[in-house]
């Protein structure tokens, strides 16, 4: 199969598992768990197949359609993207084998329609990664809102109806109020929107306009979650677990940080962002995120609520790294994507877990809770260390890259909230693990082992991984420092 | 023989004489095969004009072989040929899909004369947009408007009486008010062809009666194209009309006013009148940009599901509207290819309404909670097509958006009021589309359709393939948009 065919096959086979997905629902539960399950393995290995090119150099390319001249729907694979899709689709597979220990676990309606629109949102996912340029991006982008807002209200009450409300008033809101404004300014003055190497916008736009633009960029992607377009993702918190984890820990909030990374690398271009004083706005921003979603997550009682604060936390990490823009910095942008990805997927899965097997979902309910499940609490404990960079876990790994690239800009605001935070996240993070492995059940508690066997196995995979990125980060660092290099040429 | 130059009297002569034959048709079902075939044989003689258009042919034909300006004169440019297209595609696609819901709502008896009314509609409406001559647009105007009359009075809604009351009414003075202009130019002139028109207004030296003839002519065809604040009788007619009548009037009726009001101002007046076009400009331009504001506003809070796309044709005149007051080649072309876009939108929500109806008696938005589970096909019709009217990209609705964002942008200093309030009034549809689609998917069910399943398959047929067309010619758009262009293109040329 040629390059251009991957890409297509990449986007094109969620669409096509989605409909196998339906009418496998239609004659049995097994066999569409099956398709899932294949489907997913089938995208990883399509996905997972563009790698070699990218590692040679190549940058394989095509155009679908151009409905507009100088407006197409084209697909580029490039470093960042390539990141982005692989993480995405290699956890979706984990993800899956989770989906079906939970979903049967809890007994949850609606799973053909549940697992119809994962795909979906997987495909959108996909599109977002190869996007070429910024329509085809925004394209995908709300695709990807709409194919989750299912998923999000998939409990059908009332109060889940609201909260969903939420999740998708404020991403539409802004990325139609703020993201398309940015977009068609974007091609206004520079006649294109496609991601090219060293950006598009050195001098076409100058002073404080480029802030501006900046500004409506950040903003516009609500997926990045930076405050104070933050509010959707602990309204989205309302979702099943393993939608939270996929989803709001991987794929769609890393949308929204890909999405500003991309843009600042490949739009703005991080020289030409460097020597624009009116820019400079956005490091204060994320790191004002990071102090205030970690304060925020310090008062959550509940375990869920906890985490997507951490979330919105960890994401300004990406967007804080990308915007201190020295190349040490934009590599570790896109190390801690994958980094956080694996130590918060470990995170939902364990307190999906702890729902599953207890119905636990409150942070004092958690004592004592490591002698009856200790492998889950065992996986929670990793990817909270990873949370907070202890080694040997992936957080370590891009806080190392972040912090080097922060003193190579000598931005000491950075270097400040980085270690705040630290301090902050182990505040948070610590108290739980110790009231679970220390503390004493309360008594008369209900009497429960671990939760059901593919949820406890996703969990240990997602564990293992947060563990190995930590040894085995070579190639992504070779990947990311692709992008860097591109861009000083 | 050679037909093609035939084609444009055709396009009025086919449907115009088959009307009075089809009311002979009086075995059932026979009626309605009639019309269609007519019909689809009118858009196909409306096609292969358009594509010859598009490859820059340029149709004049003097009607029984009088030259203008002493016979009637047809003209067929790009602009007229997108527009014939709109109409003869909306009459050709809903007559397919009429048949069952038409056989529900009108008697049996009196489905002849209810086909025969709108071939005469199709008649009147195709005629005005090839005559070049402006009383024969006046006269085919009434055609076209007293058999709508008919039309949306005809249903079993006995609360559609008293809504065509009042858009005969206003419809009536509409038509007056357009009459009165041309009176006065006539009286300046002593022509009423176009062309001719444009030709002597030069020579006329006290412009004052010309100047108060631009102004009738205006607010009589605004009172036709339902522009905002004259849109009062819109929503109601299109609400109580039979539901297989509102997708075709919703598709292209007002367009065609739409359509003489900006080739008449362009042409006969712009380029004869020192300061006219800004005077054209400065008062349609804030006209429309309430409308947008006010008509999407009002969507958003209104329960009936067909009262509430109605509304929303108000919002989507201002944008055509709105695209033309630019006075430039990009507003223009954002204009016309909105005619067709938006044609393609509500004509595919407005079939997916009437799919509703064969299950749902009632269609407020209350009684059709759910309805996804029982109508899976229409309900994602429904989807692509207000997705299209929201304007998302990948669909026909984003391509006019686009451009007409494009074109404010080019709008001096205050492009940035225009593009905030274009996509204010988008976000607007936003939240009325979407609270469609949460009722159908996400509501529990609160009253059982009449039947299960989906509506009878020419309906739903229909349905789907506007719907993909929306897809289509949202990543396809080249056709629609060299019409489109071309027709900015002559309109800024002032030539028709």
């Amino acid at each position: 199969m040629t390059a251009e065919a991957t890409i297509l096959m990449a986007i094109g086979l969620p669409v096509i598992i989605a409909l196998g997905i339906v009418l496998a629902g239609r004659l049995s539960d097994n066999l569409r768990e099956t398709v899932t399950l294949v489907g997913a393995a089938g995208l990883a290995w399509v996905v997972w197949s563009l790698l070699p090119a990218l590692f040679a150099g190549e940058r394989p390319g095509i155009v679908l359609s151009e409905p507009l001249p100088g407006l197409a729907i084209a697909f580029r694979v490039e470093p960042l993207g390539m990141l982005f899709a692989a993480l995405a689709s290699g956890l979706w597979i984990v993800n899956s084998i989770y989906s079906i220990g939970y979903m049967r676990g809890n007994g949850e309606q609606h799973q053909t329609r549940f697992y119809t629109c994962f795909a979906l949102a997987l495909g959108a996912t996909m599109g977002i990664a190869f996007a070429a340029n910024l329509f085809t991006l925004f394209l995908f982008y709300e695709l990807l809102t709409l194919s989750t807002y299912p998923l999000v209200s998939h409990k059908g009450d009332a109060a889940t109806v609201r909260s969903a409300r939420v999740y998708l008033g404020v991403l539409l809101c802004t990325s139609i109020g703020l993201f398309l404004p940015a977009i068609i300014w974007t091609y206004h003055v520079a006649g294109s929107g496609d991601f090219t190497v060293g950006g598009i916008l050195e001098g076409r736009i100058a002073g404080p306009d480029v802030g501006l633009l900046l500004a409506l960029f950040v903003f516009g992607v609500g997926k990045a979650a930076v405050m104070p377009v933050h509010r959707w993702l602990p309204a989205a918190m309302v979702a099943p677990t393993p939608v939270s984890a996929l989803l709001h820990a991987v794929a769609v909030v890393k949308a929204g940080v890909f999405t500003v990374t991309k843009i600042i690398v490949y739009i703005f271009g991080v020289d030409f962002l460097f020597t624009t004083p009116s820019s400079a706005w956005l490091v204060p921003l994320a790191a004002f995120t990071i102090i205030a979603a970690s304060l925020v997550a310090l008062r959550q009682q509940n375990l869920k609520r906890l985490l997507a604060y951490s979330t919105v936390a960890q994401l300004s990490y990406v967007v804080m790294a990308a915007a201190v823009l020295k190349p040490l910095s934009e590599v570790g942008a896109a190390v801690h994507m994958v980094a956080h990805a694996f130590g918060k997927i470990t995170l939902f899965f364990a307190a999906g877990a702890i729902y599953t097997a207890a119905k636990k979902t409150e942070l004092s309910q958690l004592r004592g809770i490591g002698r009856r499940m200790p492998w889950t609490m065992g996986a929670f404990t990793i990817g909270a260390l990873s949370m907070i960079g202890v080694p040997p876990t992936a957080g370590f790994v891009s806080k190392w890259y972040i912090l080097a690239g922060s003193f190579q800009a000598e931005n000491l605001l950075a270097i400040f909230t980085i270690i705040a935070s630290t301090a902050l996240n182990a505040a948070y993070f610590l108290p739980i693990i110790f009231a679970a492995w220390f503390a004493v059940e309360e008594n008369g508690s209900k009497d429960h082992g671990e939760a059901p066997f593919p949820v406890v196995l996703a969990l240990c995979i997602t564990a293992l991984l947060t563990l190995g990125f930590f040894f085995f980060n070579g190639p992504v660092i070779e990947l990311e420092t692709q992008l860097v290099q591109e861009s000083l040429q | 023989m050679d037909i093609t130059p035939h084609l444009p009297a055709l396009q009025v002569v086919v449907p115009l004489l088959a009307a009075p034959l089809v009311l002979l048709l009086r075995p059932r079902g026979l009626a309605w095969a009639g019309a269609t075939s007519v019909a689809v044989l009118s858009f196909c003689i409306a096609l292969s004009m358009a594509v010859d258009v598009a490859q820059g042919a340029h149709f004049r034909y003097a009607m029984g072989g009088w030259e203008a300006p002493y016979g009637i004169e047809l003209s067929i440019g790009a602009f007229s040929a997108l527009v014939l297209l709109i109409v003869s595609g909306a009459a050709a696609f809903s007559l397919l899909a009429a048949r069952h819901s038409v056989d529900r709502q009108i008697e049996d008896e009196r489905q002849p004369l209810f086909y025969a009314a709108w071939l005469l509609a199709l008649a009147g409406l195709a005629g005005i947009a090839v005559s070049a001559d402006a009383f024969n647009i006046f006269v085919f105007m009434e055609i076209s408007s007293l058999a709508s009359y008919v039309l949306i009075a005809g249903g079993p809604d006995r609360r559609a009486l008293p809504s065509v009351f009042k858009y005969l009414i206003m419809g009536t003075i509409g038509a007056t008010f357009y009459l009165i202009g041309i009176g006065l130019v006539y009286m300046m002139t002593g022509t009423l062809n176009l062309a001719d028109m444009e030709a002597r207004i030069g020579d006329v030296t006290d412009v004052k009666p010309i100047m108060v003839a631009a102004g009738f002519i205006t607010i009589g065809l605004a009172l036709k194209a339902a522009v905002f604040p004259l849109h009062v009788w819109l929503p109601n007619a299109y609400t109580h009309a039979p539901h297989m009548i509102t997708v075709f009037l919703a598709a292209c009726a007002t367009k065609v006013a739409i359509y003489v009001l900006i080739r008449f101002d362009f042409f006969v007046f712009q380029a004869n009148l020192p300061g006219h076009h800004l005077q054209f400009s400065f008062f349609l331009l804030p006209l429309a940009l309430l409308g947008i504001l006010v008509a999407s506003a009002v969507a958003m809070f209104e329960g009936n599901l067909k009262r509430l796309l109605a509304t929303s044709s108000v919002a989507q005149i201002g944008y055509i509207i709105l695209g033309a007051s630019f006075l430039t080649e990009a507003g223009l072309t954002a204009s016309a290819v909105h005619l067709f876009n938006h044609a393609l939108a509500k004509g595919g929500l407005f079939l997916a309404v009437a799919c509703l109806a064969c299950h749902y008696r009632d269609l407020r938005l209350d009684q059709l909670a759910g309805a996804a589970r029982n109508m899976p096909l229409t309900a994602a019709a429904m989807v692509v097509s207000g997705f299209s009217l929201i304007g998302i990209p990948g669909t026909a609705g984003f391509i006019s958006k686009w451009l007409l964002i494009s074109a404010a942008l080019d709008e001096g200093p205050y492009a940035w009021v225009l593009v905030a309030i274009i996509l204010a009034s988008s976000l607007m549809a936003l939240v009325y589309i979407w609270r469609i689609l949460e009722t159908l998917y996400f509501r529990p069910a609160m009253t059982a359709p009449e039947q299960p399943g989906e509506a009878p398959l020419p309906l739903l047929g229909v349905t789907l393939i506007v719907a993909l067309a929306n897809i289509g010619f949202g990543l396809f758009p080249q056709f629609p948009l060299s019409l489109s262009s071309a027709a900015a293109e002559l309109l800024l040329r002032h030539t028709l």
